[in-house]
């Protein structure tokens, strides 16, 4: 049990003062640019709410946004299950078990703008590896500087290589963390490979999965270096998740007043689907 | 061997391809990577990494990442101690909403914060030094750090706490000489994190700093722009980069699994 003692914000002082220094005085000046109009020489005019309104209003912004949540729900939708398997069916012990685990975080240590220019050099069609088997081996028609569903299948295939193993490290944690108690009573009780996934394996992975869910949504809802590189957001719009548009925005065309409200929206949605997600998981623990 | 090994290993192939090519690449000279495919460089050159290890601006880069992440894993580990430490062993005021504010830090998309960080560091007087960028990334590592090293620490029992108190040990000393070689898993497993995250951030990174401080990512892109397209250059430089990462995980390669599974939500 915990003892109630207030002394404990001296303890968390250094980290408040950090991360305030680097949140707040940031999130300040997007707010107040948000309410503002500029034409530049740091001249600025009252605009109140009307870029709020604007951005609510305008098709490119759900048409972004709309993209963001597709590229999310696709990648959960094959790395969260793909992880699970994977990590199901890697051996629990012995020499091959450190090899496995090194070989598959080495793409997450990997600097993001060089995973897209990895990615780019790999997929190009005469002269990538990929890009040459679809195109010249298989007689497949790929390229996704002209093709929209090649560029989509590009960014997910990247995204699912890079990411998995996240998925993969954590739901095996849980695995590991299984007593063979449990398997040994199983095996007497007779149970299915399905029961002993079901009702042992399943719900000793339900914490490190929340944690694999979670990171693996405000990360990829947040992506912008990788696809940025890989295909710059393009052919046309197709690939223009809503933080390159974002860019686009502010740096781009320097519209400083809809890229920030843009912001405060992007964040507020990232924040409410991470604090619903949390108040769920959390809920169900106390239980 | 069982037949289901067969997932990892068709799924580890799957992750090599890419890197074995940008590897294979980064052998080869421009010439022959743009006259066509080849599955093995046929003119095997080290002249891509002679030139990275001879031009001070190519292994500036390097150095320069190296200093920041270091200083970035320091800060973030040195200060998250003693927040995890009262957050596993303390109840205070606001303690569970402080704990979701600091995890909301992760979920700020870091293009929203790029041109901000600028101005602010840059009003500051910190614009284009390392300890800009080790403190700007100190937003999405030390909330990380803070909740690995609580998991770990309430794995300890209050017990030690309260015997080491009786032995007249002084908060310090107990802290340094006890509680800490016994959350040493953890301090090397969120050490690593930090490394990592800290490793393959760039967009604050290369906002941050112009010349003195430039990651090696920014050296990349502007190779890429000025002297055409460097291709094997570029895939030697980003080979490269794949290394300190590998060098790390090494060393916490047992961990590194442990780490999230103990950690709270």
């Amino acid at each position: 049990m915990k003892t109630v003692n207030q002394k404990g914000w001296f303890f968390v002082l250094p980290v408040l003062v950090l991360v305030a220094f680097n949140a707040l005085i940031p999130m300040m000046t997007v707010v107040n640019y948000s309410v503002q109009e500029t034409f530049g020489d740091n001249v600025f005019f009252w605009e109140g709410l009307g870029w709020f309104e604007q951005l609510l209003n305008s098709e490119r912004f759900y048409a972004a946004l709309g993209r963001q949540f597709m590229f999310t729900g696709i990648i959960l939708a094959i790395e969260v299950p793909l992880g699970i398997i994977i990590a199901l069916s890697m051996p629990r012990q012995g020499f091959w078990v450190p090899v496995c685990l090194v070989l598959m975080a080495l793409p997450m240590l990997i600097p993001w703008n060089v995973v897209g220019a990895m990615w780019n050099i790999f997929t190009l069609p005469d002269i990538g590896l990929l890009g040459y088997l679809m195109n010249t081996t298989l007689g497949i028609n790929y390229d996704m500087t002209q093709d929209p569903v090649a560029a989509w299948v590009t960014i997910v295939t990247m995204d699912v290589w890079h990411w998995t193993s996240l998925v993969v490290l954590l739901s095996y944690a849980g695995i590991v963390s299984i007593p063979d108690a449990y398997y040994q009573a199983a095996k007497i009780d007779g149970a299915s490979n399905w029961a002993v996934f079901r009702y042992i394996q399943l719900p000793k992975m339900k914490t490190v999965l929340t944690i694999a869910i979670l990171l693996r949504f405000m990360d990829s809802f947040n992506i912008y270096t990788e696809p940025f590189v890989l295909t710059g957001g393009g052919p046309g719009n197709s690939t223009t998740l809503l933080s390159i548009d974002l860019v686009k925005i502010a740096l781009g065309q320097f519209d400083l007043g809809p890229a920030a409200a843009m912001s405060l929206i992007y964040f507020a949605i990232t924040l409410l689907v991470s604090w619903v997600f949390y108040t769920v998981m959390t809920k169900d623990d106390a239980q | 061997m069982k037949l289901r090994y067969i997932i990892p290993i068709v799924y580890i192939l799957f992750l090599m391809l890419p890197i074995y090519w940008l590897v294979a690449m980064s052998f080869k000279t421009t010439n022959e990577i743009l006259s066509g495919f080849s599955l093995f460089p046929q003119t095997f050159t080290l002249e891509n990494y002679r030139v990275i290890f001879t031009d001070p601006t190519w292994y500036w880069g390097y150095i320069n990442s190296i200093i920041y992440v270091s200083l970035n894993t320091v800060i973030s580990i040195a200060v998250a101690l003693p927040a995890a430490y009262a957050f596993s062993r303390y109840r205070f005021l606001g303690d569970k909403q402080l704990f979701f504010w600091l995890l909301t830090n992760r979920m700020a998309p870091a293009a929203v914060f790029a041109l901000p960080f600028f101005q602010l560091y840059s009003s500051v007087g910190l614009f284009d030094t390392h300890i800009a960028v080790a403190l700007a990334h100190c937003l999405f590592n030390i909330p990380l750090a803070v909740w690995i090293l609580e998991g770990f620490m309430r794995g300890v029992p209050k017990e030690l706490d309260e015997t080491a108190y009786v032995d007249g040990y002084s908060f310090p000393r107990f802290f340094v000489t006890i509680f800490l070689p016994s959350i040493k898993a953890g301090v090397g497993v969120a050490a690593f994190f930090c490394f990592m995250f800290s490793w393959v951030e760039m967009l604050l990174a290369k906002t941050l700093t112009a010349v003195a401080a430039k990651p090696i990512a920014a050296t990349m892109t502007k190779t890429a722009s000025s002297a055409g397209y460097e291709l094997g250059l570029l895939a030697a430089a980003g080979t490269l980069t794949i290394i300190p990462g590998a060098i790390v995980i090494y060393f916490v390669r047992n961990y590194i699994a442990k780490g999230f599974a103990l950690g709270r939500v």
